[in-house]
């Protein structure tokens, strides 16, 4: 499955990426699998979805939950807890 | 940047169908005229009895040391779509007239304005909670980050607890 994820604030700039294509092997569709699956790209990634900082997730403009999934074609963003007003 | 101006009709049942719900949000990079945009809420409420605002600023130091800029990142579409959202629920649960929200991004000095949240009302209780809940939303659910830029280098504003604390307070039963 192809979606596009994007990236953003203090993420982004751990990552160094603001937004990427990929194709996901099958099984992962959800926020929580997806996590897993990019926490196996090294340790940078690891430390982000499995360390002390909250990575919030949106699939195409909404806030979701770990649990929520996605399909093909959808837009799936990681960033930490909003700072704005 | 896009701006979004629509009108609705109240969804509660004591709302009259005759008093459509006035709609501005915006995201911007440009400051904004606190002055004429009440004026243009107001012009666009005419029946308003009560008229509330919130302007919030960027402050000229941190806990960290002396601010010299602050950098405000956002996901466009989403922004957007969070603001109006916040927006609508305020009109859902207040018998709202009007409500006029701006939010900046990009570079700022210290002493700029970030943010304007203003409602009318016929009266004044719903303008000022109204007023109050969208700030506490849009402080936990719209997707700003707040960078910090001065003396003392650079680093990301962290969320603070009690702002989700203070969202968690309108969930409460009265």
């Amino acid at each position: 499955m192809k979606i596009t994820i994007l990236y953003f604030a203090r993420i982004k700039e751990v990552v160094n990426y603001s937004s990427e294509d990929v194709d996901l092997p099958e099984g992962v569709e959800t926020i929580v699998a997806l996590k897993s699956w990019l926490s196996g790209r090294g340790d940078t990634w690891q430390k982000l979805f499995s360390g002390g900082g909250v990575v919030r997730a949106a699939i195409n403009h909404e806030l979701v939950d770990d649990m929520a999934t996605f399909d093909e074609d959808d837009e799936v963003a990681f960033f930490p807890p909003v700072t704005g007003g | 940047m896009k701006t979004t101006k629509w009108r609705f009709f109240h969804l509660l049942p004591e709302a009259k169908l005759s008093e459509p719900v006035y709609l501005n949000v915006s995201v911007q990079p440009e400051d904004f005229d606190t002055g004429h945009e009440l004026k243009q809420l107001k012009a666009a409420t005419p029946q308003a009895g009560a008229l509330v605002n919130f302007v919030g600023l960027v402050r000229e130091a941190s806990a960290s040391g002396h601010l010299s800029e602050m950098v405000i990142e956002h996901y466009p579409g989403m922004t957007e779509k969070a603001l109006q959202k916040i927006a609508l629920q305020a009109t859902e649960r207040w018998p709202l007239l009007g409500v006029r929200m701006i939010h900046r991004v990009g570079t700022l000095t210290a002493q700029s304005q970030i943010v304007l949240v203003a409602t009318t009302s016929l009266h004044r209780q719903a303008a000022f909670e109204a007023c109050a809940f969208m700030m506490d939303y849009l402080k936990t659910e719209a997707p700003f980050w707040k960078k910090e830029i001065g003396d003392f280098g650079e680093h990301w504003v962290e969320a603070r607890a009690s702002d989700e604390q203070a969202k968690q307070q309108w969930k409460q039963p009265k």
